[in-house]
C-alpha cells in the first residue's frame, strides 16, 4: 500500500513538473527505449519467461510499437504494474502505455482522462472453483468466499452480480494474482474470480490443472486494450494504428512468413499502403514508410501473437471466440487503411 | 536598521525565514492545484457522495456496496482503529512481560526474551505480517475439511470453536429479549447503532464494581477501628455475579454456535485471518520494542530501592509490583506513546493481507475507482494525523497523571 501513496506523491510532483512537456513520441525516440507497464506477471499475457526475456500477449503490443516507433522489438523497458499502481503510473508519466488487460470503461475514459486506443481482447469476468465442490453454476456460490484483485472492474462487478441474485459472499481483497493463487489453492477461498481469459492463464500454471473448473457464467464484458495519456493525439494514433495493423494483416493474409515478399507490392492496394509500397500513412503518423512492417515482424499479426501466446496450442488453451476476425464471426474489426 | 539592532535582529531574521517559507509552500500549492486544473481534474471532494459500488468482508456496522464512499472509509476507519487498539492493549502485555522476564535471574529464560526480542525488532514488520498469514492460510485447514461423515479437522472446545485457514469463528453472544438499539445520525454516512443490550450489562457491571469498592471501604474501615477485617470475598462475588446473571436471564442470554453450513460457517462471530495475523504480527513486533523501554524503565530504577524493599521482607514479585515497576512506569510512558503511533501507523500495512482498514478502503478501493489520488492521500494523512494526536493526547495525560510532582 505504501507503495501507492508513494506514486500519488509522485503523480502530484510529476504532474507540478511536466505539464508542459513535448510529445510522447519525441519523448520515446529520445529516449530510444519505449516504457511500457505491464501486469506484475500473468502467464500469456506478460511474465518474464526463464531468461527474464517477458513474454505475453499484452507484451507483444509493446513491442510491435517499439518495433514501430524505434525500429527495434526489444527496445522496451517494461514496468510491473498492480491493479492499483497502473493508473497513476501511466498519469504521472511514469510509463508511456500501458497494455496490461485494463478494461475500458466509461470512468477511465472520461474521469480518469485516459484514451484507449481499441480492444486487443474481448473479455469476460468468470469463475474458477475446485472441481471438488460439485459447483456448476454461479448461481449455486450463495455464501462462497471469493478471492479477488482489488482495484480492478471485477471488484464493483462481483458486487453486483452477487446483489442482483440476492446472494452473500465473502470477498477476500488481494493485491496480485499470485497471491489469489496461493490463497486459492490453500482454500483459503472457495473460488477466484478475475477476467475469464486471466482465469485460464492461471489454471494453466497449476500442478492439477484437472481439479478445477471454470464456470460457464461471465457476468461483465471487459474489453482488455492498450491505453495511453488524454491530450497526446499523435502519440495515441501511434499506438492505435500499430494494434490496428496488426489486426488487419490478420484479416488480409499479411503473416511474419509471408511479409517480406508482401513488402515488395501485391495486387492488393490496402496491403501495399498498410505495409508501406504505396502511399504515405508512415508519414502521416509521423513515422516513416515501413513502420507496419516492422510492427508486424516483431511478432507476427493478431493471429499469430494469439496462437504463439494464449492459443488452443499453449497450455493457456483459450479458443479465438469473440476474438476471431469479423470476417469469421467474432469481433474484429480493423478501420481501413486508407 | 533592524537587521543591525541586536535588539531585533533575531525576530527580523525569523520573520524574513517564515515569509520565506510560505512563499514556497504557497508556489507549491497552487503549481498543484493549477496542473490538476490543466489536466482536467480540479480538487474537489463530490466523489465521496457517489455509491462506493463495492463490498468490504469485516464491517462493525452496516453497509452494502450501494452506500458511499465516505461511508466505506469511515467502516475502513473503524477496522483501522479496531486492530490499533487490540495490537496496542497486547502489544503492551506482552511487552511487559518479556521486559521483565529478560531480567530474571534464570538464564534460560533470560535467553530466550533475548532472542524474541532481536529476531521480532530487525526484521521489518510487513515480513512478519506476511509470514503471520501464510502461516494461518497453509496449516490451518479450510471449512471443507469440517464437512463429511469422516472430517479430517474437527471443531474445539465441545464443538463450539471452529479454526479454519478463513478465521477462527467462535460463539457469539445473543439476547432472545433483546432492548434493541439507538440509532445516531438517522441515514446519514457516520450513522451506527449501539445496542441497548450492551448499554446494561456496562451499566450493571459498573454498579456492582462500585458497590465492590464500598463494601471493601466498609471493611477497611471496620479493620481500623476494631482491628479485625470482616470476610468480604464472598459478598464481593456475590455482588458481582449474581445482578449480572439477573440481568444476562432477563435479556434471554444464549451463545449463538458456529455451524458448517454451504461453503463456510455460519453464525458465532468471525475472526478473519487477516485480522489475526495482523494484530498478531503488529503486537509481537512492537512488543520488542516495548519490552526494551520496559527493560530500560526498570533498570533506572536505583539498585536500593530493590535492597530497601528486600530489607522489608517484600518477596521479588511483590517488590517488582509494588516498588520497581510503579517508579520505572514515569521512564516507560513517554517512548511508549511513540510505540502506540508506530503501531497503529503501521496497521496502513494491512492490504497485504487484505484487511480492509482506512488505506484499504479511501486510500485503496475508493483512490483507484474514483481516480482522485490528491484527496483520498490528503483526506487519509489528515485521518492518520488525527488519530496519532488522539492517542498522544490521551497517554499525555496519563503521563501526567503518573508522573513524579517535583517541588
Amino acid at each position: 500500500m505504501k507503495k501507492s501513496v508513494i506514486l500519488g506523491v509522485a503523480t502530484i510532483a510529476g504532474l507540478a513538473a511536466g505539464a508542459a512537456a513535448a510529445g510522447t513520441v519525441d519523448d520515446v525516440k529520445a529516449r530510444g527505449k519505449l516504457n511500457c507497464g505491464v501486469a506484475t506477471g500473468v502467464p500469456g499475457f506478460a511474465s518474464p519467461d526463464a531468461n527474464g526475456e517477458w513474454q505475453g500477449f499484452d507484451v507483444a503490443v509493446c513491442r510491435a510499437v517499439a518495433a514501430a516507433v524505434l525500429d527495434d522489438p526489444s527496445a522496451v523497458e517494461f514496468i510491473p504494474t498492480t491493479g492499483k499502481t497502473r493508473f497513476t503510473a501511466l498519469a504521472s508519466g511514469e510509463i508511456d502505455m500501458l497494455a496490461r488487460n485494463t478494461t475500458w470503461t466509461f470512468s477511465r475514459d472520461v474521469d480518469l482522462k485516459f484514451e484507449f486506443v481499441g480492444i486487443n481482447y474481448y473479455d469476460g469476468q468468470g469463475f474458477m472453483v475446485p472441481k471438488a465442490l460439485g459447483v456448476s453454476s454461479a448461481k449455486e456460490l450463495d455464501g462462497a468466499t471469493v478471492c479477488i484483485q482489488t482495484g480492478t472492474t471485477t471488484e464493483l462487478n462481483l458486487a453486483d452480480f452477487f446483489r442482483i441474485n440476492n446472494m452473500s459472499y465473502e470477498p477476500v481483497p488481494i493485491e496480485t494474482n499470485a497471491e489469489a493463487q496461493q490463497q486459492y489453492l490453500a482454500g483459503a477461498c472457495d473460488v477466484y474470480t478475475t477476467d475469464a481469459s486471466g482465469l485460464a492463464a492461471t489454471r494453466a500454471t497449476f500442478e492439477n490443472a484437472g481439479d478445477h473448473v471454470i464456470l460457464p457464467e461471465i457476468i461483465s464484458k471487459e474489453p482488455l486494450g492498450p491505453l495511453v495519456r488524454h491530450g497526446d493525439h499523435e502519440w495515441g494514433d501511434v499506438v492505435r494504428w500499430t494494434l490496428n495493423a496488426l489486426i488487419a494483416a490478420e484479416e488480409m493474409g499479411v503473416t511474419s512468413a509471408n511479409i517480406d515478399e508482401m513488402s515488395a507490392g501485391t495486387d492488393n492496394p490496402e496491403v501495399n499502403r498498410l505495409l508501406g509500397s504505396e502511399g504515405t500513412l508512415g508519414e502521416m503518423l509521423g513515422l516513416d514508410a515501413t513502420w507496419a512492417q516492422r510492427a508486424i515482424k516483431a511478432g507476427g499479426n493478431y493471429g499469430e501473437v494469439f496462437a504463439k501466446n494464449i492459443g488452443e496450442e499453449t497450455p493457456i488453451g483459450l479458443a479465438r471466440g469473440l476474438n476471431a476476425q469479423w470476417t469469421d464471426g467474432g469481433l474484429l474489426y480493423s478501420p481501413p487503411f486508407r | 536598521m533592524l537587521l543591525y539592532d541586536t535588539r531585533y535582529r533575531s525576530a527580523t531574521i525569523q520573520v524574513i525565514a517564515l515569509i520565506g517559507f510560505m512563499l514556497l509552500a504557497a508556489w507549491i500549492i497552487t503549481n498543484t492545484i493549477q496542473n490538476l486544473e490543466a489536466l482536467g481534474k480540479p480538487v474537489e471532494f463530490g466523489f465521496f457522495g457517489e455509491p462506493a459500488s463495492y463490498d468490504i468482508n469485516q464491517r462493525l456496522l452496516e453497509y452494502d456496496s450501494r452506500d458511499s464512499h465516505l461511508r466505506a472509509a469511515f467502516i475502513g476507519l473503524l477496522n483501522t482503529l479496531v486492530v490499533a487498539v487490540l495490537g496496542c492493549i497486547t502489544a503492551t502485555i506482552i511487552g511487559v512481560f518479556v521486559g521483565v522476564l529478560r531480567l530474571s535471574n534464570n538464564w534460560l529464560v533470560a535467553r530466550i526474551m533475548t532472542v524474541y526480542v532481536e529476531m521480532f525488532r530487525n526484521v521489518p514488520v510487513l515480513l512478519w505480517i506476511v509470514l503471520a498469514m501464510a502461516i494461518l492460510i497453509e496449516s490451518l485447514p479450510a471449512p471443507r475439511a469440517f464437512r463429511g461423515d469422516n472430517p479430517t479437522a474437527t471443531m474445539d472446545f465441545f464443538n463450539s470453536v471452529a479454526v479454519t485457514n478463513r478465521g477462527v469463528y467462535v460463539p457469539e453472544f445473543l439476547f432472545s429479549r433483546s432492548l434493541g438499539d439507538i440509532h445516531f445520525f438517522g441515514t446519514s454516512s457516520l450513522r451506527f447503532d449501539v445496542s441497548l443490550d450492551l448499554i446494561a450489562v456496562l451499566v450493571v457491571l459498573g454498579g456492582s464494581i462500585f458497590a465492590m469498592r464500598k463494601v471493601s471501604a466498609w471493611a477497611t474501615a471496620a479493620q481500623e477501628s476494631t482491628g479485625d477485617r470482616p470476610t468480604i470475598w464472598h459478598i464481593n462475588l456475590a455482588i458481582l455475579f449474581v445482578p449480572m446473571i439477573v440481568l444476562l436471564g432477563a435479556l434471554g442470554f444464549h451463545l449463538g454456535y458456529p455451524e458448517l453450513k454451504g461453503f463456510n460457517f455460519t453464525g458465532g462471530t468471525h475472526m478473519r485471518n487477516s485480522l489475526i495475523a495482523l494484530w498478531l504480527a503488529l503486537s509481537l513486533y512492537t512488543a520488542a520494542f516495548i519490552a526494551e523501554i520496559v527493560r530500560a524503565g526498570i533498570m533506572a530504577i536505583s539498585k536500593g530501592q530493590t535492597e530497601a524493599a528486600s530489607a522489608l521482607g517484600l518477596r521479588p514479585g511483590r517488590t517488582m509490583r509494588l516498588v520497581i515497576l510503579p517508579q520505572a512506569l514515569r521512564v516507560i510512558i513517554p517512548p511508549m506513546i511513540s510505540n502506540y503511533l508506530n503501531l497503529t501507523k503501521n496497521s496502513s500495512l494491512a492490504i497485504a493481507v487484505g484487511y480492509m482498514d482506512i488505506t484499504g478502503t479511501l486510500g485503496g478501493i475508493t483512490m483507484n475507482q474514483t481516480g482522485r489520488e490528491l484527496e483520498c492521500v490528503l483526506l487519509l494523512m489528515l485521518v492518520y494525523l488525527a488519530i496519532s494526536l488522539s492517542i498522544s493526547a490521551v497517554m499525555n495525560w496519563y503521563n501526567n497523571r503518573v508522573k513524579l510532582v517535583e517541588r
